[in-house]
């Protein structure tokens, strides 16, 4: 069976196109993730995908549910852990697990067993009678993955789970959810910024730029697709990218035999080869005779930062600060509404 | 109906540990009651306009004990904008339960909070010297005067959920203070005898619900002599603007 199926589906903010024409299946099981920058319309799509907002057009199943049509029958099947804070701060810890529980009609018993395993897990179980607006920042997040899967939902939506975690807690998260996928047979849908985590705990990964998939296939596919290793070549003083010189290096350098593709961002320039480690000489030749200076070379495999980058022609990790400081503005807000 | 428990159940936790809000919202009646009462009675003194022997404080109690139901209320409806500010509104969106149960459970939770502090200014005014007594006895008067508080917490809290359903942001709320809730409370009649007014400031009290409400409380507080309409149409209008204000919360939450 498809978990969650979507035809077309689009989300109009007046005249931004949020998310555009998405066309997706996601089979039972699976572990799926979202990987696109900040604004891409990953949160719009779990939010239409969990009911909170109404496509504009286009369709789409959860769990053989219309999210329009059956939205009981979605919201019984799905969990979500959002984005942003969706705690009550007045009550403990607890008290958030325990509305949650009965919300969801969790049984009695089964709920006192969950708790406390999902509380140890996410080592709050000391805190978990003290309420919410004590928790730092990364105590809120895990009680709220905590949340999300106390009622074993059938689909998990994991809107950027880890984001400003430490790295410990993170991979005590993705060991959990990741067991969770495969013992207990929950359908994941993940968005991420980090391309470790994309790595280490998707089946498939969907690229999405704009509001639409630019590319979606198993980690290895995507970067099998590169067809070869990456040189990065990191220049001292980088011209203009429009430049006349950096143009001509450009084409010179794509001129090279085994060359697959070459791009630039910012202050370093991107090959793509088959046997790369021999392509290290006769490229530097290359940027020499353009009159560009090298400040240091590498060679790796592909990695999805890099297949991100031949789809999007942009870094990840920009992404990741500029979320970063959002994330201190939100938390910015949150604070100065509270007293 | 165990969803609409749930949601009452978180509201009274947040009631009984926001005690800085239980004594603001109290502060303001309280003050009024005592300044008012005070200031305002000397100079209604042996007025015609209130029954013979009756002092000012004793006149207003009523409408004092409503002002404090009737913010208490509003302001709980209307705190599903800040659920929806700080996203705990999500949590219950995605949730199983209908959007009916979610109102129900809010509806009801404000209510409850509304009618403890609509008791608690009760026993309060009771202790400033307002005598309680009517022709109902005093369990009578006890019951309809509960009974009122209900239906005054259950109307203002409905339409607390219409107004936060329809304003998207925390900014809207001054500007409801300001142009809802204070002419709707001088309007009611909690002051000063509806009779004295000229004729179409008189129309007005008639529409604004609170006036019910007040005179529905003076009646169970201090009998017939002070009280404008009888009070089973009191009752009656109060009754039906509740359900109409709960339908019309229901209906907007829903389509939010
Ligand atoms: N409620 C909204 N009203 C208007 N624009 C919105 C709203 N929510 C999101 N957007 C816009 O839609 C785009 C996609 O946002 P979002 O889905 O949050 O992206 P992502 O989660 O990938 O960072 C952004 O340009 C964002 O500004
Ligand atoms: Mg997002």
């Amino acid at each position: 069976m498809n978990a969650i199926e979507t035809i077309k589906l689009t989300k109009k903010f007046d005249k931004l196109t949020a998310v555009d024409g998405v066309d997706l299946t996601i089979e039972e099981g699976e572990f799926f993730g979202f990987l696109g920058p900040n604004g891409a319309g990953k949160t719009t799509t779990i939010s239409m995908l969990s009911t909170i907002l109404r496509p504009t057009s286009g369709s789409a199943n959860v769990w053989g549910y219309d999210i329009v049509k059956e939205q009981d029958k979605v919201r019984k099947s799905i969990g979500v852990v959002f984005q942003e804070p969706s705690v009550d701060d007045d009550l403990t810890g607890m008290e958030n697990l325990e509305f949650h529980a009965r919300l969801y009609k969790v049984p009695k018993d089964t709920m006192a067993s969950r708790t406390k395993e999902l509380l140890e897990l996410m080592e709050l179980t000391d805190r978990s009678k003290d309420l919410m607006k004590t928790y730092s920042g990364g105590m809120r997040r895990r009680l709220e993955i905590a949340r999300g899967l106390l009622h074993h939902p059938k689909v998990l939506f994991l809107d950027e789970p880890t984001l400003g975690l430490d790295p410990q807690t993170r991979r005590l998260i993705w060991k959990y959810i990741d067991k969770l996928n495969k013992v207990e047979n929950v359908t994941m849908l993940l968005t991420t910024h980090y391309m470790d985590e994309a790595d280490y705990l998707c089946n498939r990964i969907a690229i999405i730029d704009n509001g639409k998939i630019v590319a979606c296939d198993t980690p290895a596919n995507l970067k099998d697709g590169m067809g070869g290793d990456i040189i990065t070549l990191t220049l001292s003083t980088p011209p203009p990218a429009n430049s006349e010189k950096i143009k001509k290096a450009k084409k010179d350098l794509e001129n090279l035999g085994r060359v697959l593709s070459v791009s630039l961002v910012k202050d370093t320039i991107k090959l793509t080869a088959s046997k790369g480690e021999t392509l290290i000489p006769p490229a530097l030749n290359v940027l020499r005779d353009n009159k560009i200076d090298v400040r240091s070379v590498s060679l790796h495999e592909p990695t999805l930062e890099d297949v991100f980058i031949k789809f999007t022609g942009r870094k990840l990790r920009d992404e990741v600060e500029g979320n970063k400081q959002h994330m201190v503005k939100a938390m910015k807000q949150h604070r100065r509404f509270r007293h | 109906m165990s969803d609409v428990y749930t949601i009452w159940l978180r509201e009274m936790i947040r009631y009984v540990r926001a005690k800085s809000r239980i004594i603001t919202s109290l502060a303001m009646p309280i003050i009024w009651l005592a300044l008012l009462g005070t200031a305002l009675g000397t100079m209604m003194e042996n007025s015609p306009l209130l029954p013979e022997g009756m002092n000012y404080v004793q006149y207003i109690a009523p409408g004092i004990i409503g002002m404090a139901i009737l913010f208490t209320s509003i302001f709980s409806g209307i705190s599903i904008i800040f659920d929806r500010e700080f996203g705990f509104l999500k949590e219950i969106l995605v949730a199983p339960v209908s959007r009916l149960s979610i109102v129900l459970g809010k509806a009801l939770g404000g209510t409850t909070t509304a009618m403890i502090q609509g008791i608690i200014m009760f026993c309060l005014a009771l202790f400033f010297g307002v005598s309680f007594g009517s022709e109902l006895g005093n369990a009578g008067g006890i019951v309809v005067t509960i009974l009122f508080m209900f239906l005054i917490g259950l109307s203002f809290v409905s339409i607390g959920i219409a107004i936060a359903s329809k304003v998207e942001s925390m900014e809207g709320f001054q500007m409801i203070m300001s142009f809802l809730i204070m002419p709707m409370f001088f309007l009611s009649g909690a002051l000063y005898p509806i009779d004295v007014l000229p004729g179409w400031l008189k129309a007005l009290t008639y529409i604004d619900p609170l006036t019910y409400g007040v005179d529905g409380l003076r009646y169970a507080i201090q009998g017939s002599q002070t009280a404008q309409f009888p009070l089973w149409v009191d009752f009656g209008v109060l009754s039906a603007f509740s359900i109409f204000a709960l339908v019309l919360g229901a209906y907007l939450f829903k389509r939010s």
